[in-house]
């Protein structure tokens, strides 16, 4: 048992921090909000930003520190753990490298992917040229994706996609979709779905912007019309898309912002340490303490977790449990920092950004409303009790 | 024991439910959130035509005579129909006029209150105190016959609106804490009362009232010197209660929208609400609701039979407070990606929630309120 990082892994985490801190510009941890746990405010599908997060994602790339799970030949380190150094930093800086590509679809591809597709796009997403949008959910189909409608026809060498996803975070500061359209209307749902890559400026692609409920256009709706897809750019097989899905979803279900949840944490307690109320600070009162204690233990359960789930990885062990248990803790303590935050704050947490006597750049008050989209996206806590449950502890489905 | 209204009761609380389910629909609201006031004049005074203002105070004085638990009623559908403004900030100027105030003041004051002609509020919390109600400097000096005024006080609701505000000072040290209060009443064009929007998100209209050497006559002293205390801290657990009620009424709406949703939702060929995930989240909404609207109710029994309610309040408050937010929360939760869009109706009753519990002290407050009056 050693719960160190070793000699190499330590000297990546310097580089790192020494890196974050000359390339985001100064005042950026209090500039953007990127709640951890939230898809409402993150820093890297905010169009403000956009300009700054490709030309940051390029430099990170540059320092080959997207790929670093990646198997050797493809540009990697063969480690997760690595990775996951690099992660946590990311976001404990707030930085905007947390993409889809890298994330989702570079897995995915390495773990299913035709050779050619991997030649293809490992190397751009190691370089962090490319950004992508998840084309997963429409309006009528969320926890139910077997229940797609958009489809995609063959037509010769090309794939004619038609219908509407929603909730499509960043597909307006994206170059591609990872998106999944029903190939096969005959089979049974969950075996006639494909999963692919469409270039974001192929014909027929509409995209509408929804606000939400932080004030932030973080995601759309998007339209397909006749959209040309070549078939090259199917990922894996035609028609296990949805299988193909639920490997890149348990990808999705390891990013976990340990970083983000630290740094918040720590700008609350320095926040009680230092902020006087009434001639003693709230770091002296009994209740405050208490819930910042606790607070503490989630945190370090969320860094064991995040670690141990990257740990696995590089020893052949597949995070299945592992993977929407994390998933679960880490949104459901995204939205109890918020709330915490809040009962500590008291009437100052609900202030603006721009507020008078507002605590923290009115943080909190961001992560009370982006809070709600955590536990929602990637798959509903509901969902994840049921993984838990059942496909972890073997559970009757019923 | 009786756990019913009276006939009378359940009149008032439907045509109460009847008229704000006609005057906000939640586009209603939304656009009045928006505006500057916060709230709708045209409301208002159909609201104060209704009797509602004046229906807590005294025949005397132009009131009803009605009963907190009356008033618990209209606040119940007021919370359930979002309704924004300064009507329970003005009520509770009011009670504090009522309890505090000399006979010539109750006269002068009230009936006007009663009718709807006044906005108030009571701008009682300074910067950086512990609970809402800690006042620790001296906030006005005697100077000659008059009093200079010179504090800043927080969280003032719909102050940019108000004719008046009453703003309580400490005048004397005192280790009682609720001794040496004085109660002010400031016009809201005086010279030296600066207002600032604390602009939030919990779509409430918040002020920032500082009043810098602002001269008053002895004549603005509610009441007398250095007494005031009692009354504002009457007024305020009244003003905690009717936003408990709020609250509650907010909690219920949020629950039966998402039931209708539950109902509808088709995923997995079923509807949600068949999922023992999402039926287990209307359970735990219904017992958290339940539980603070009775104590709400059984609060403003109390009060209404003259009995000590200072607990009771608190512990209803408290409960109120972590039942909205978690209702709301589990509002959203239903009703998943839909209801993160601004569109989406279910945010307006989490920030309501929100608001609610963070006014007159949230639930950590009321619980060391409660924990004091348990005789820790």
């Amino acid at each position: 048992m050693d719960f160190e990082l070793n000699q190499d892994e330590k000297q990546l985490a310097a580089e790192v921090e020494a890196f974050l801190e000359k390339e985001l510009p100064s005042g950026w941890l209090d500039d953007v909000v990127d709640w951890p746990g939230g898809y409402g405010t993150m820093s890297h599908v905010e169009e403000r930003h956009e300009a700054f997060c490709r030309d940051f994602n390029r430099k990170v790339g540059a320092k080959g520190w997207h790929s670093l799970g990646w198997p050797e030949e493809y540009g990697g380190k063969n480690s997760w753990v690595k990775q996951a150094v690099v992660d946590d930093l990311i976001s404990y800086y707030r930085a905007p490298a947390y993409g889809v590509a890298r994330l989702i679809a570079a897995p995915t591809i390495l773990n299913v992917g035709s050779d050619e597709m991997k030649k293809e796009w490992l190397p751009r997403i190691a370089g962090g040229e490319s950004f992508f949008w998840l084309g997963y959910s429409e309006p009528n189909s969320g926890s139910d994706l077997a229940s797609i409608r958009t489809s995609a026809v063959e037509d010769g060498d090309e794939l004619v996609v038609n219908g509407q996803k929603i909730w499509s975070t960043g597909a307006h500061v994206s170059d591609y979709a990872w998106l999944v359209a029903r190939t096969d209307p005959q089979a049974p749902q969950h075996k006639g779905i494909t999963l692919m890559i469409i270039d974001n400026k192929t014909p027929g692609i509409e995209i509408r912007p929804l606000v939400n409920i932080c004030g932030v256009h973080c995601f759309n709706e998007v339209f397909l019309d006749n959209v040309r897809v070549p078939k090259a750019n199917v990922v894996g097989d035609m028609n296990r898309g949805f299988y193909n899905l639920m490997l890149a979803l348990q990808f999705e279900r390891l990013v976990a912002w340990t970083g983000g949840y630290r740094r918040t944490f720590e700008e609350l307690v320095r926040y009680a340490r230092e902020t006087v109320f009434d001639g003693r600070t709230l770091g002296q009162d009994t209740l405050v303490r208490d819930k910042l204690a606790d607070l503490a233990v989630d945190i370090e359960v969320l860094q064991n977790m995040f670690w141990k789930t990257a740990w696995m990885m590089d020893h052949g062990r597949t995070p299945e449990i592992e993977a929407s248990a994390l998933k679960l803790f880490a949104t459901e303590l995204s939205r109890k920092l918020a709330g915490v935050g809040m009962d500590i704050l008291g009437p100052y947490g609900q202030l603006g950004r721009e507020a008078k006597w507002t605590p923290m750049t009115g943080r909190f008050g961001m992560g009370y409303l982006d809070s709600i989209s955590g536990p929602i996206g990637a798959g509903t806590s509901e969902v994840q009790y049921q993984v838990i449950a059942t496909r972890g502890l073997g559970l009757p489905r019923g | 024991m009786d756990f019913d209204f009276s006939e009378e009761q359940n009149i008032l609380k439907k045509s109460a439910r009847t008229f704000l389910t006609r005057e906000l629909p939640r586009t209603r609201v939304r656009e009045i959130v928006a505006g500057e006031a916060g709230y709708s004049d045209e409301i208002w005074n159909k609201m104060a035509e209704l009797g509602w203002m004046g229906l807590i105070f005294p025949e005397t004085y132009g009131g009803f005579d009605g009963a907190s638990l009356d008033l618990v009623l209209i606040l119940e559908e007021m919370g359930a129909n979002l309704c924004p403004g300064p009507f329970l900030p003005t009520v509770a100027a009011g009670l504090a006029v009522l309890a505090a105030g000399t006979e010539d003041q109750k006269a002068g004051l009230l009936p006007e209150l009663a009718a709807g002609s006044t906005r108030a509020a009571i701008a009682l919390t300074e910067p950086m105190t512990r609970g809402p109600a800690s006042l620790t400097r001296i906030g006005a000096k005697a100077d000659g016959g008059d009093w200079v005024i010179d504090t800043v006080k927080v969280f003032v609701p719909y102050a940019h609106v108000a004719d008046w505000l009453l703003c309580v000072c400490r005048t004397a040290e005192d280790d009682d804490p609720e001794a040496g209060l004085t109660i002010f009443r400031v016009d809201r064009e005086t010279p030296g009362l600066t207002l600032t929007p604390l602009e939030n998100m919990a779509n409430e209209k918040l002020y920032e009232a500082a009043f810098d050497q602002v001269r008053l006559p002895a004549s603005a002293v509610i009441g007398e010197v250095g007494r005031g205390g009692p009354a504002i801290r009457d007024a305020f657990d009244r003003a905690a209660l009717g936003r408990a009620a709020e609250i509650v009424g907010g909690a219920q709406a949020a629950m039966d929208m998402a039931m209708q949703y539950a109902g509808e939702r088709v995923q997995f060929n079923r509807p949600i609400g068949s999922f023992p995930a999402v039926q287990k989240h209307f359970a735990d909404m219904y017992m958290l609701i339940s539980g603070a609207r009775q104590l709400v109710y059984q609060a403003a029994w109390k009060i209404d039979r003259g009995l000590p309610a200072r607990k009771a309040i608190a512990l209803a408050k408290a409960h109120a407070g972590r039942t909205g937010r978690r209702v709301t929360t589990l509002g959203h939760q239903v009703f998943a990606a839909i209801s993160f869009t601004m569109e989406h109706d279910m945010h307006l009753y989490y920030r309501q929630a929100l608001a609610g519990d963070l006014a007159y002290g949230n639930s950590d407050y009321q619980r060391q309120v409660a924990a004091r009056e348990l005789g820790l």
